[in-house]
C-alpha cells in the first residue's frame, strides 16, 4: 500500500508507531530534515530560482517559526514540503527528509498518502480550506477514514473527540453543522481539528491567525502550543508576524529573498539579531514599550526574483555594506547561538 | 477650552480648536431578506447596528486612533465621517459645517477638499487603467486647484516627490509598483486637494512590517510639515501606540473607552481595553503567553442586552446584563462606558488577569 518506489534508508513509515513522548531534546534525530532545497519556476524569460539554498531540521515537538515579508519565500517553502506546489514551480535541487525518508520525489498518489497522515497542513483562510456543502462532521470522519481504518460510528466518536480537543463547546451537537455556521475562530478551530485527524507527526501551518482578530489569535496559538506539547507534533508556523513567532517557536528562521538569513532560538533572535536585516525588521515594528519619534527604515523594498543582486542579496539595502557583500554570497555563519548569513560574522568570529 | 498635553521630545502642536465633533452618529444598515422572502417566511425587518450613538471630537493637529476587532464599526465611522455612507441620527460637524450634504454628493467644496480618505487595501483603492500622474491629478483637477496643464504637471510632480516617489513615475500605472509605493500614491492623491484633515483607514494593514514603518513614518512627517489631522483607524494596538495622540476603543459599534494615550495604556480601564492589551504580543518576552480573551465578538446582529461586552467580562453582573453603561469621566481624564468602573467594582489595578484566565473556557 505504501510507496512503493521510494528507496527507505530507515524502515518505511518509521512514524507509524512512535511513542507520543513529549520529545523537546535536541540530540533526536530531527523529525523534518530539510537539505539545500531549491525551488525553481521556468517562465518564458528564463529560471526563477524562488528559493535557493534553503535548509533546516525540526525536532519532533519543536515549533519552528519560518518568517518573512511578502514574497520572501516562507509560503512557498511550506508548499514544497506538503507537496502542493503550483504547477509550474518544482523543486529543483536538495531533499526533504521526514523522518529519515526522501519525500520530495514521490509520486503524486504517494505523496497524498502522507499528506494528511503523516503531514497535516493549515492555511490562512479557514473558510477556504472547509468544504460549504458538507457539514463538518462529514469532513472530519471522511479525513480520518481515508487515513486510518475505522467505521463509520468509530470515526464520528473520534471526530466529536477531536472537536472537543481543540476547544469547541457542545461538540456532540456542532459536528452536525456547516461551515458558515461558525465564526472565523471556531472555523480555524475546525481546520486544526483536520490537520490533526490522522495523528500526524508534523503541522505546516501557514499564516494560521493572520485572518483572525488579535483576541482569537491568542486562543488559537495556545491551542497549537497545547497540541504540539500533549502529542509530541512538530510544527513548521509559517507567518509574517514576529509577534505570533516570539510566542509560539523555539526556533526561527527569518527568510529573505527566498534565503534564510537568519536561524537561531526564538529569544536570542528577537532579542540580539545578527543579521542586518533582522535588526532593521525588529526595529520597525511598532511597540507598546517606549515612545519612539520614528520607526527604525529598511529603504527600498525586497528584490523581485528576476533581478535577485548578486552577493548578498540584502546587500542594495544593508546599511553596513561592504565590499565583499558584493561579490560573494554568504551562507549561514555562526553568531553566537543563531546562525546569520552575513559577512560581518565572518570577519569577527562570534 | 485649553488642555494640558502630555508633551513628547520633538511633539507637534496641538491646538485647542475642535475640527472634527461627532454627535450621537448612528448607522444601521438594512440587511432583510427581500420583500417577498420576508412576507412568505414572516420574517420582521432585519436592521444591523454598525454604529451605535458614538460622540467623539477631535482637535486641530492631533491624531485620534480609533481600534477594535473586526465588526465593530471602526470603518463606518470612517466613512460616515468622509460622507460615503450617510448617517441614520445624529450630526457629525467640521470646522463648525455639517457634513451631511457630503454624502448626497453635494456640500461646500471647500469641505470636500479639506476632507480626504487613504483607504486600507492600496490595490483596489487606485484605478488600475489610469496613470499614477492622472490618479494625483485627479482631485487638482475636479478641484480646480490650479490652471492649466503645465501647473497641474508641476504640482503633482511636487506631490509625488513629497511623499517619496520620483516624478517619472507619474507615466507608470498601478500595478508597477510595490503596495507600499502604491500606499504612497494614495497618499499624494489624498494630499493633491491640499486637505487638513485625513481619515485613515488601516492604511498599513495590508503592508508588510518593513514597509509599514516607511509609510508611518512619512505620514509623521507630513503630519509635521502640513499640520494635517488625522483620524486613524487600525486594528493594531501597537501601531495606534505608535501613531496617536488620544485613542478611542470600539467595540460592537459603540465607543466603550475614550482617553489620551500615554493614559490608556499605562491605566486602562474599560475591561475590554484590558483584554486587548493583554493579548498582543509582546516582542520582549519571547516564549512566554498572553493572556487570551474570553469568547469571540457576538453576531451584531443580534447584540447582548446591556453592556455589550457582558458576555465575555469577568466583571458582569445584572445590571450589565440589563441596560448599556453610558460614557462618564474616568480617572486619568478619559471617558469609559463601564458599570462595573462606575461603582467602583473593577480597581485602578485589579486581579484582572488571574481573572481573566478564570474565565477562558478551556
Amino acid at each position: 500500500m505504501r510507496a512503493s518506489r521510494e528507496k527507505p534508508p530507515f524502515p518505511p513509515g518509521g512514524g507509524e508507531g512512535r511513542d507520543e513522548a513529549s520529545a523537546c531534546a535536541t540530540h533526536v534525530r530531527p523529525l523534518l530534515d530539510v537539505r539545500n532545497l531549491r525551488v525553481e519556476f521556468p517562465t518564458r524569460r528564463g529560471v526563477l530560482t524562488a528559493i535557493d539554498d534553503v535548509s533546516f531540521t525540526i525536532a519532533p515537538g519543536e515549533v519552528l517559526g519560518v518568517v518573512g515579508e511578502s514574497g520572501a519565500g516562507k509560503s512557498l517553502t511550506g508548499a514544497a514540503i506538503i507537496g502542493l506546489l503550483e504547477p509550474p514551480g518544482r523543486i529543483a535541487g536538495g531533499e526533504i527528509l521526514l523522518d529519515g525518508m526522501r519525500i520530495d520525489h514521490l509520486p503524486h498518489d504517494a505523496m497524498r498518502r502522507i499528506r494528511g497522515r503523516r503531514i497535516g497542513a493549515i492555511f490562512q483562510d479557514p473558510l477556504a480550506s472547509l468544504d460549504p456543502l458538507y457539514s463538518i462532521g462529514r469532513q472530519l470522519t471522511e479525513t480520518i477514514r481515508t487515513h486510518l481504518p475505522m467505521s463509520e460510528s468509530a470515526a464520528r466518536v473520534r471526530a466529536i473527540e477531536l472537536l472537543q480537543e481543540v476547544g469547541i463547546p457542545a461538540a456532540e451537537r456542532r459536528i452536525d453543522h456547516y461551515p458558515h455556521q461558525f465564526s472565523g475562530g471556531m472555523r480555524q478551530r475546525v481546520v486544526i481539528a483536520l490537520a490533526l485527524a490522522a495523528q500526524p507527526q508534523l503541522i505546516v501551518a501557514d499564516e494560521p491567525t493572520t485572518a483572525l482578530d488579535v483576541s482569537i489569535q491568542a486562543q488559537i496559538i495556545k491551542l497549537l502550543r497545547r497540541l504540539c506539547r500533549d502529542h509530541g507534533t512538530a510544527v513548521m508556523l509559517v507567518t509574517h508576524d514576529m509577534g505570533v513567532i516570539a510566542e509560539t517557536a523555539d526556533r526561527v528562521a527569518v527568510m529573505y529573498a527566498g534565503r534564510i538569513v537568519e536561524l537561531g532560538p526564538v529569544a536570542d533572535v528577537i532579542r540580539a539579531p545578527k543579521h542586518p536585516y533582522t535588526i532593521g525588521l525588529m526595529g520597525s515594528i511598532p511597540t507598546l514599550d517606549g515612545e519612539r519619534e520614528r520607526l527604525v527604515q529598511i529603504d527600498g523594498s525586497m528584490p523581485r526574483l528576476t533581478d535577485i543582486p548578486a552577493g548578498c542579496p540584502f546587500h542594495p539595502r544593508c546599511n553596513r555594506v561592504f565590499e565583499r557583500c558584493l561579490r560573494e554570497r554568504p551562507d549561514l555563519i555562526a553568531a553566537g547561538t543563531s546562525r546569520a548569513a552575513c559577512w560581518l560574522h565572518a570577519a569577527l568570529p562570534a | 477650552m485649553p488642555r494640558c498635553r502630555h508633551e513628547r521630545a520633538g511633539s507637534h502642536p496641538v491646538s485647542a480648536e475642535r475640527l472634527l465633533h461627532v454627535s450621537h452618529a448612528t448607522k444601521t444598515f438594512d440587511v432583510s431578506p427581500p420583500w417577498l422572502a420576508r412576507m412568505l417566511a414572516r420574517q420582521p425587518r432585519l436592521l444591523l447596528h454598525a454604529v451605535d450613538d458614538v460622540s467623539f471630537d477631535i482637535r486641530r493637529g492631533e491624531t485620534l486612533g480609533l481600534v477594535g476587532e473586526s465588526g465593530c464599526g471602526k470603518s463606518t465611522v470612517a466613512r460616515l465621517i468622509v460622507g460615503l455612507h450617510r448617517l441614520s441620527s445624529g450630526t457629525i460637524t467640521y470646522a463648525g459645517t455639517d457634513t451631511a450634504a457630503l454624502s448626497t454628493g453635494g456640500g461646500p467644496r471647500s469641505l470636500r477638499r479639506k476632507l480626504q480618505m487613504i483607504f486600507q487595501d492600496p490595490y483596489a483603492s487606485l484605478n488600475p487603467r489610469w496613470r499614477v500622474a492622472d490618479i494625483v491629478a485627479e482631485p487638482i483637477r475636479a478641484q480646480r486647484l490650479v490652471r492649466g496643464a503645465h501647473a497641474t504637471r508641476a504640482r503633482v510632480d511636487a506631490l509625488l516627490t513629497q511623499v517619496g516617489l520620483a516624478p517619472a513615475d507619474g507615466h507608470k500605472y498601478p500595478h508597477q509598483f510595490s503596495g507600499g509605493q502604491r500606499q504612497r500614491i494614495s497618499i499624494a492623491r489624498a494630499l493633491a486637494s491640499e486637505p487638513e484633515f485625513l481619515v485613515c483607514d488601516e492604511p498599513t494593514s495590508a503592508l508588510d512590517v518593513s514597509v509599514q514603518a516607511q509609510v508611518l513614518n512619512l505620514m509623521r512627517d507630513l503630519q509635521r510639515q502640513l499640520g494635517l489631522t488625522y483620524l486613524f483607524i487600525s486594528h493594531n494596538l501597537a501601531v495606534v501606540h505608535h501613531v496617536a495622540d488620544r485613542v478611542g476603543v470600539m467595540y460592537l459599534g459603540r465607543v466603550v473607552e475614550l482617553a489620551d494615550k500615554p493614559a490608556l495604556f499605562a491605566h486602562p480601564q474599560h475591561p475590554y481595553t484590558r483584554m486587548l492589551l493583554d493579548a498582543i504580543p509582546d516582542l520582549t518576552m519571547a516564549g512566554k503567553s498572553r493572556v487570551p480573551v474570553a469568547g469571540e465578538v457576538p453576531n451584531p446582529l443580534s447584540p447582548p442586552s446591556g453592556c455589550a461586552f457582558h458576555p465575555r467580562c469577568p466583571f458582569a453582573n445584572e445590571r450589565c446584563r440589563r441596560e448599556a453603561p453610558p460614557l462618564q469621566p474616568a480617572r486619568g481624564g478619559g471617558v469609559v462606558a463601564c458599570h462595573a468602573i462606575e461603582e467602583g467594582r473593577i480597581g485602578p489595578e485589579s486581579v484582572f488577569r488571574e481573572s481573566a484566565v478564570a474565565a477562558v473556557p478551556k
